[in-house]
């Protein structure tokens, strides 16, 4: 058994940036690069995209960032795991079977799929044998949208991706895996953690919780002396070097810039968080307030003392359904009085909208640079050098959200005066894809694990 | 005396639904127990009256000297459907932060910590 295994870090969501999968891979010595893609709708522009195209359905940024550590980690045997399956697992292994081959290593590089997360094809025989799938923030059942419904996955933990390691792929690649999993299942597969070891399986998560998100814990996005923290430009995403007994080290490579330090890992820890006794995954229920920090030497933080319980006996389901379409438009105004003239010009653009007869589920205005971000909570009597006018309108209605884009436009001639930055056109309608969380029994969901070369 | 949470605490926030979450981190270990003390559901909800539409939740963490809360509603639906700049919460942080507390002389004075300019 290794003494230490080193998760590396290398996407924190689908847009990350492109650099650091190569950069923790050539930066020093890890095992296992870990590659976050999915956040709550990305599931669904994927569905949208298979639909176009049956062999699309992934995050195609992986097979680019493959391509970038092909070399490296083949000749250093480093494991990846990827959620970038995406709704076409399948198809995203294929095409890292198909970018081996091209690059010459062809049949070298073993690739594991985990399928099983998706519920589409089956949610009306789901719902018709009693499966409410009910919103978990609204109670409302599935049904009132069912027949809006883009796709439906189930978050699935550690298990599968286990399984795919012991069957000796190198690069795993699965469908809505929950983002700790990807760091989880690595140490328990290297250490052999068994399935009820609650405390270490906890330690797994909070391990993959804390790197999830890239650089947002090395330096990233970091509140706490903000100004001091060293060369950002040159960033090192977060390793994960975990021992046996559940403890492990945050790192980063030497040579690289942000900071790794208690301050900028407690903020990661606290980001996203609910109650923090119960942070459920589908492997183990961790509880955050066991977690101990302490400095382990520069850029270096041990974690240790963490407290798990066994889960529940549901898995969390990621819906993604049609929910209407919405629009937003822009104006800047320019001093003096930049922003008595943006709230004259909200008035006339409502009066307008009002005449028109066109109604909104919800319209929106926003003050950009006076009040957009914290609202009454940030009162200033200065005379702005210039605040942009934020118009945004949501419904169901596709052709009264077209008509609103166009009340944008002509306000620069016939509105308030000292008006600008119109250049970028008239306001894009936008279809919204919105988010229904629910729970399934977890012996719906029969995962599977298939490996190709 | 005048202490602003800003120069005592640092902050992140993110999301879940129309759900914004706020962890408050105390910058030194014993200041925590004041932030724990000052920073009640109800303070912080009377902070955000005019920001969100639902109640809000508060959760301990000692082990991290820090404060989680959660505040509902704050986010125009939350997600694909806000019209929000802010529509995932990444700044509900630093709108904690504006606060300023009232800390007694002696308190502060034993504290070290820093007074409102």
């Amino acid at each position: 058994m290794k003494q230490v295994v080193r998760v590396a870090a290398g996407q924190g969501f689908w847009g990350d940036w492109l650099e650091a999968p190569r950069r923790q891979v050539e930066g020093g010595p890890v095992d296992y690069l870990m590659l976050d893609y999915l956040a709550e709708v990305t599931m669904s522009i994927l569905q949208k995209q298979k639909e176009r195209d049956p062999r699309m359905g992934y995050a195609r940024d992986f097979v680019g960032a493959i391509d970038s550590v092909l070399p490296a980690i083949t000749e250093r045997g480093v494991r990846v795991i990827a959620n970038a399956g995406g709704v076409n697992p399948v198809a995203c292994a294929e095409a890292i079977r198909d970018l081996a081959a091209s690059r010459g290593a062809g049949g070298r590089v073993r690739i594991g799929v985990v399928t099983g997360d998706d519920l589409l094809p089956r949610l009306d025989d789901l719902i018709a044998r009693g499966h409410t799938l009910a919103n978990m923030d609204t109670g409302e059942p599935l049904s009132r949208v069912r027949d809006r419904v883009l796709s439906a996955n189930a978050y699935i933990g550690s298990t599968p991706i286990v399984e795919a390691l012991r069957r000796d792929a190198q690069v795993v690649v699965t469908g809505r895996s929950t983002d700790t999993a990807l760091t989880m299942a690595p140490l328990r597969y290297e250490f052999g953690w068994a399935a009820d070891d609650w405390n270490c399986l906890a330690a797994g998560i909070v391990a993959g919780h804390i790197i999830e998100c890239g650089a947002q814990c090395s330096g990233g996005n970091c509140l706490v002396d903000w100004r001091g923290i060293p060369d950002l430009a040159n960033v090192g995403y977060p390793i994960v070097n975990a021992h046996a007994d559940g403890t492990f080290e945050i790192s980063k490579h030497p040579g690289t810039g942000g900071r790794i330090s208690v301050p900028t890992i407690t903020e990661q820890l606290v980001y996203e968080m609910g109650d923090p006794h119960s942070y459920i995954t589908p492997d183990v229920v961790a509880d955050f307030t066991t977690i101990q920090l302490e400095d382990a030497g520069p850029n270096r933080v041990r974690v240790f003392g963490i407290g798990g319980r066994p889960p529940t006996d549901k898995l969390k389901v990621s819906i993604a359904y049609r929910a209407g379409f919405k629009a937003v438009g822009t104006l800047v105004y320019a001093w003096p009085d930049a922003v008595e003239k943006a709230q004259l010009a909200d008035r006339v653009l409502r009066e307008r909208l009002d005449r028109l007869g066109l109604r909104f589920d919800k319209v929106l205005t926003e003050f950009v640079g006076a009040s957009a971000t914290h609202g009454p909570l940030a009162q200033t009597s200065a005379d702005l050098p210039e605040v942009q006018l934020r118009f945004g309108v949501r419904g169901e209605d596709r052709a009264a959200v077209e008509r609103f884009t166009r009340e944008i436009a002509p306000l620069v001639l016939n509105g308030p005066p000292s008006v600008t930055g119109f250049a970028g056109g008239r306001p894009k309608v936008e279809e919204i894809v919105a988010y229904w969380p629910a729970l399934i029994d977890k012996t719906e969901v029969q995962t599977a694990v298939e490996v190709i070369a | 005396m005048k202490v602003r949470l800003v120069d005592i605490a640092h902050a992140r926030s993110g999301d879940k639904g129309d759900t914004a979450n706020v962890g408050i981190i105390a910058l030194k270990r014993e200041w925590y127990r004041l932030l724990a003390r000052e920073l009640t559901e109800r303070r912080v909800s009377a902070h955000f009256r005019d920001v969100i539409t639902g109640p809000v939740q508060r959760y301990e963490l000692p082990n991290l000297s820090a404060l989680n809360f959660l505040l509902h509603g704050a986010l125009d639906g939350g997600g694909t459907l806000s019209l929000k700049t802010d529509a995932q919460g990444k700044v509900f942080s630093t709108a904690l932060l504006r606060m300023t507390l009232d800390v007694p002389d002696d308190e502060a004075r034993t504290l070290g910590l820093p007074a409102a300019p």
